[in-house]
């Protein structure tokens, strides 16, 4: 089958690659660009696990083809944490919202979208943010508090 | 104490937070294949011929196995009762009864070529329901669907119902849940032709290691197991990683490559295993003030087509069936019944939450009709030092069930609650609102029917610089195990905890501690490194004591050496130079319970935790719909390590006892096959859906644990079906005796 060709923006930076037609967006990130916090666990856009950034709206890589990547402009947990933005991961360590820990870059992902449109969200604005993340370990009253915690960080707030 | 019972963070927590934890799909090898499984999809009938020829010309396929690749085809933890493969002429008993396995250059390839393989099933009857199977008419596997019993025969059981005022009859039902961990089953095996090395997801590496060298003939020392960091587990992978790790080993030891085998979600839901389905009946009787006095009990669970860990899940049913009361007069049967479904096993209870609702159901009903209080009959009947369990076992220490009841109640306000519920109902008219007790009993690890796993090691290394490395063989699958084990060894070797580092299990380091499951990982592995902890701590004393320091002494987890705090870093390149032995192995086992098996009565476990609940739910009368609004609970769990992870446990096992109570249920079709098979009509519970959890912990010291600590990780769960079963009965004025209370249950009821 013919590769087709793709340019987008990945953590930042401008990359190019050749992509099958048929390859989702989540397959490609892990295996060809080696983004390993994108997780799969559902392969059906009901857990969140595989959640990422597309010009600036999260959304689940394993309902996404790589050749829609084309042109974007596209975060992952691993570009998150390397352009230095750390405080919302932990956040999450601080008050205890990690358990397994398999959910969690995808939740920290939907949170950074949230935050970066409103930094200062009441419970139900958290709640419709992450409502397409699971989590099984945590019961969410711990993810709900790193949320909070991280807004309060991100607004300069003493926490 | 200078960090246990303190609130620290988790020391893997950043690393998962930063994206950097390494799951086993993370991970990849040079010239890795990749496996995917072949399922017959009919739920009962006879293999007649099986032919891989077509599939093994489609591109990307490497090798493909039948039952003739298998070196030793039967498998099954209690009895024999399974194959890795099936073979041609023998039996299909579930849907997903694996036929083939295939190793290609892609996963694409490999799933591709799964409708390659030509195959023909004689089709039977099957077998969907407990009631069906008690006809033995087809038999499932073996000689009778009916394939175990289990019985306690304690006391007298007729004198009992004659002493009693007042006797109850009930009838109960409870569906299936599914682990539905984040992470499906995963793992990567590796042969080079000599040594065999797994890397998995999973609770248990030495299961996997004996199964795996079981079914390819190896001698144990060179098979390695290393666990990866594991996305869930909640005793959905205890056995199952084993029958996934004999697979892709299959495929490496015939391929001599790497091979990767990852389930997707919709294998993971047919294939895996589930909380058992059950029926019971109950008989209890009670004086007019409600003591019990007597209670009987016949328990069915519909273990698949598979009996798997059923008979050690059915000593956990029979153990717990008269929850946490004070019972002489008692007379239990349960039961394991073939099915053609998936084989049920291990999920968080272990066969305990299922009795647990029954007889805390019967205790709601006992008291409306005797007109008491749900607490205070509850009260009444609580365990206490002195008193026996239900087997027998007399209780010495650490018995915090009344200080539960008590600390709910306190935090509940519970009179001002009732009051403010009465008032709800009044105003509203399509709302209704309940509130519902739970108290419930959870015994510490494997208990007597385990005894031959139940013992543990640890190795605590102290390096030059200071730092820490501790090798256990209990797993850390989100439970916060590595966090309590350098808890531990902070506090012992007053080091920081951010220097000690908690290694992955390798089964060729550690040896073998048993199963990571039955909340047993804080006193085993707890206990196996603190031994080991003190031993170095000894050995360092001893050595500062020669070399002239007169008081040495750890306050409050700092080296206090005549009146000078030196830093362990210090100590530890002091002492290395000085030869002194900073590596020690611990090993924990408890002493030899002694438990009657013909009688199901004695010790039947270690220790006990205590536990209760108080739900407030709100019913929606219009759409059937039970939402949980608020949940008070507390835990006896001994000593508290952890306090941040300890109430993380309870607010997640809260919430997923919610989730089997009202809204996750396993449907099949009439041929046997799963409807439900991913998280769009399989619904777990979403942020949108949860409760306020209150925690407070009763902290009745254990002297056998770590610091006085029990285990918490599966009574977290147990208190929450009930208490909420009760509240909605409570709301509703009409019997819930049913798991999961869906909206259309609430309907057809109402």
């Amino acid at each position: 089958m013919i590769a087709i060709k793709i340019s987008f923006k990945l953590n930042g930076k401008w990359v190019e690659a050749d992509v099958e037609p048929y390859k989702r967006a989540l397959d490609f990130l892990r295996d060809d660009m080696g983004m390993t916090s994108v997780k799969e666990g559902c392969s059906e856009g009901e857990c969140g696990a595989c959640t990422i950034i597309v010009n600036g709206r999260n959304v689940h890589s394993c309902l996404m083809l790589a050749v829609e990547l084309d042109g974007k402009d596209v975060w992952t947990l691993e570009g998150i944490i390397e352009s230095g933005e750390t405080y919302i991961s932990e956040a999450y360590a601080d008050v205890g919202a990690v358990q397994c820990g398999f959910c969690t870059p995808g939740f920290i992902v939907s949170t950074k979208v949230l935050l970066d449109e409103n930094p200062n969200p009441k419970e139900e604005d958290i709640k419709k943010a992450l409502e397409g993340n699971i989590c099984r370990c945590t019961g969410y009253a711990r993810i709900i508090e790193a949320v909070k915690e991280a807004a309060r960080r991100k607004r300069g707030d003493a926490s | 104490m200078r960090v246990i019972g303190k609130r620290v963070r988790r020391i893997d927590a950043i690393e998962k937070a930063f994206g950097k934890a390494k799951f086993t799909n993370d991970l990849s090898f040079p010239r890795m294949l990749h496996a995917a499984v072949v399922y017959p999809g009919v739920a009962h009938g006879v293999l007649r011929s099986l032919d891989v020829s077509e599939a093994l010309k489609a591109p990307g396929v490497v090798a493909i196995a039948t039952y003739k690749n298998v070196p030793n085809n039967e498998m099954g933890i209690v009895t024999k009762d399974m194959h890795v493969l099936v073979p041609v002429g023998g039996k299909i008993r579930f849907e997903a009864d694996p036929i083939a396995i295939i190793a290609a250059e892609t996963r694409e390839a490999a799933e591709e070529a799964t409708s390659l393989v030509n195959f023909d099933v004689e089709e039977l009857q099957p077998v969907l329901t407990i009631d069906e199977a008690l006809r033995d008419d087809p038999i499932v596997n073996g000689e009778r669907n009916v394939a175990f019993q289990r019985k306690i025969r304690r006391g007298d059981i007729e004198k009992g119902f004659q002493e009693s005022d007042l006797i109850l009859e009930m009838d109960f039902e409870t569906g299936y849940q599914e682990h539905a961990y984040l992470e499906p089953q995963s793992i990567i095996a590796l042969w080079d032709g000599d040594n065999l090395t797994i890397y998995g997801s999973m609770q248990c590496p030495f299961y996997v290691h004996n199964d795996v060298a079981e079914v390819l003939k190896l001698p144990l020392n060179r098979v390695t197991v290393i666990q990866m960091e594991t996305g869930g587990g909640f005793g959905g992978k205890e056995d199952v990683p084993s029958y996934i790790a004999v697979k892709a080993a299959l495929l490496s030891y015939l391929t001599k490559r790497p091979v990767k085998l990852v389930y997707n979600r919709d294998m993971d839901f047919r294939e895996t295993s589930k909380r058992h389905p059950s029926k019971s009946h109950y008989k209890v009787g009670f004086t007019k003030d409600g003591k019990i006095k007597a209670v009987k009990a016949a328990v069915y669970l519909d273990m698949g087509a598979y009996s798997t860990l059923t008979p050690i899940v059915m000593y956990r049913s029979l153990t717990h069936a008269a929850s946490a009361y004070d019972v002489e007069n008692i007379f239990v049967d349960v039961y394991g019944v073939y099915t053609n479904k998936v084989p049920t096993g291990a999920f968080r209870g272990f066969g305990s939450p299922q009795v647990l609702f029954a007889m805390e159901r019967v205790m709601d009903e006992a008291a409306k009709r005797l007109g008491m209080d749900p607490w205070e009959i509850r009260y009444k009947n609580a365990l206490e030092i002195g008193k026996a369990t239900a087997t027998g076992h007399v209780l010495e220490e650490s018995v915090g069930a009344k200080e539960t009841l008590e600390i709910v109640r306190e935090i509940s306000d519970y009179e001002r609650l009732k009051e403010e519920v009465r008032k709800f109902n009044e105003g509203n008219k399509y709302k209704k609102r309940g509130l519902g007790w739970a108290h419930t009993i959870y015994g510490v690890s494997l208990g007597a029917a385990g005894q031959p796993l139940d013992a543990s090691s640890g190795e605590v290394h102290v390096k030059m610089d200071g730092t820490v490395l501790v090798m256990i063989g209990g797993t850390e699958m989100g439970q916060g195990a590595k966090t309590v084990m350098a808890l531990i060894v902070s506090e012992i070797l007053g080091v920081d905890v951010d220097n000690v580092r908690v290694m992955q299990p390798n089964t060729s380091i550690v040896q073998d501690s048993g199963p990571t499951v039955a909340s047993r990982t804080t006193v085993f592995s707890g206990n196996a490194i603190r031994i080991a902890a003190e031993r170095i701590r000894d050995n360092i004393i001893e050595y500062l004591k020669s070399k002239g320091v007169e008081d040495i002494k750890i306050e409050n987890g700092y080296w206090i050496a005549d009146g000078k705090e030196i830093p362990f870093s210090e100590i530890a390149r002091e002492a290395n130079a000085a030869n002194v032995k900073l590596a020690e192995m611990g090993w924990f086992s408890t002493p030899k319970l002694n438990f009657d098996f013909e009688t199901g009565t004695g010790e039947a476990y270690v220790s006990y935790t205590f536990s209760t609940q108080l739900s407030l739910v709100e019913v929606d009368l219009l759409t059937g719909k039970v939402e949980l609004k608020e949940a008070w609970v507390s835990h006896d769990i001994g000593k508290v390590l952890n306090p941040v992870g300890a109430e993380g446990q309870v607010e997640g096992g809260v919430v997923q006892g919610m989730g089997y109570a009202i809204s996750e249920e396993i449907k099949h079709d009439e041929n046997g096959r799963m409807l439900t098979t991913n998280f769009n009509n399989y619904i777990v519970p979403t942020i949108r859906d949860i409760p306020r959890v209150h925690v407070k912990f009763a902290e009745s010291p254990f002297s056998k644990g770590p610091f006085g600590a029990k285990g918490l990780g599966e009574p977290s769960l147990m208190s929450s079906p009930p208490s909420i079963a009760n509240a909605v009965t409570d709301a509703l004025g009409i019997l819930i005796n049913r798991l999961p209370i869906t909206p259309e249950e609430v309907l057809l009821k109402l």
